[in-house]
């Protein structure tokens, strides 16, 4: 039997040289706050570097989105790299590509086709949540990074 | 003869689930590209912390200042386990305290009230880079 997860994970790399790194906060807290509030909580990267214990049982315990900006996939890499058996792991440079006419500029303050492009890619993830929540994945999340992109 | 450092490296901790870390972020990104852009580098933290060599060797060389959003300090105790201590620590509600601001509680869409915030935060990351490059 398979277990019922009570909430999704969801971690942004934030990088803070490109705007492909504010989009994926963005889409955090588009995904968290307006699209799957009460299924999602939106947790801090850095606390994996303190080994915080609160996210640790969170990551190993509950499956993970993770948004990374770039293809260095940082926060995927620090995810894994912490125990998260299940993580689903995205590019906003993916989501960018799907949609070109709008183009992010901006770290500090991402401009209104970044935020736009953000409100898009987690309108495209709320699919993922509810599959992660209702326990339709295997546990090979991270082969699925295209799952959403191919479709 | 003790040569001076050119460059500073600033680390935010972005913390994404706190409104401390959207002012760090913004904090930094002030002092990048308008306070001391000649005189300092952003240092990707989730880069720094997923094994950047490039990143990791900049902290061992040059002096670094972190910039936290909260009192976890993940920025300057990562940077301390991954690199050395920095030469600076910063955490945004002191700032604020120390500068009579309210706390902040807007995670984005940044008011007036939470750009005063990153000012400040700004104008003090700037005074610490200052006092770093200017030691003997």
């Amino acid at each position: 039997m398979q277990k019922k997860c009570r909430k999704v994970a969801v971690f942004a790399c934030s990088g803070i040289g490109k705007s492909l790194g504010t989009v994926a906060r963005e889409i955090g807290y588009e995904l968290t706050e307006r699209v799957r509030p009460h299924d999602t909580l939106l947790t801090c990267l850095a606390l994996l570097v303190i080994n915080d214990p609160e996210t640790q049982k969170l990551i190993t315990e509950n499956p993970v989105i993770v948004i990374d900006g770039c293809s260095l996939d940082c926060a995927r890499k620090s995810l894994e790299a912490n125990g998260a058996p299940l993580v689903k792991a995205y590019q906003s440079i993916d989501f960018f590509k799907k949609h070109k006419d709008l183009k992010p500029e901006g770290v500090a303050e991402l401009n209104d086709a970044g935020k736009k492009l953000a409100a898009l890619a987690a309108d495209e993830l709320a699919g993922v949540v509810d599959e992660l929540l209702r326990g339709g994945d295997d546990g090979q999340a991270n082969e699925s990074r295209n799952h959403i992109l191919q479709r | 003869m003790t040569d001076k450092p050119m460059k500073v490296g600033i680390i935010s901790c972005s913390g994404e689930a706190i409104p401390g870390g959207t002012i760090a972020r913004v904090a930094c990104r002030k002092v990048l590209d308008d306070l001391r852009p000649t005189q300092c580098v952003t240092i990707c933290l989730p880069l720094f912390i997923a094994g950047g060599e490039e990143e990791r060797m900049f902290a061992n060389t040059y002096p670094t200042i972190t910039v936290d959003g909260c009192e976890k300090r993940c920025a300057a105790l990562g940077t301390e386990k991954l690199s050395a201590r920095p030469a600076g620590t910063l955490i945004v509600a002191e700032i604020l305290r120390k500068r009579g601001l309210c706390p902040i509680t807007k995670l984005r869409g940044l008011g007036a009230e939470e750009k005063d915030a990153a000012q400040a935060v700004a104008e003090e990351i700037a005074a610490a880079i200052d006092e770093i490059l200017g030691a003997e």
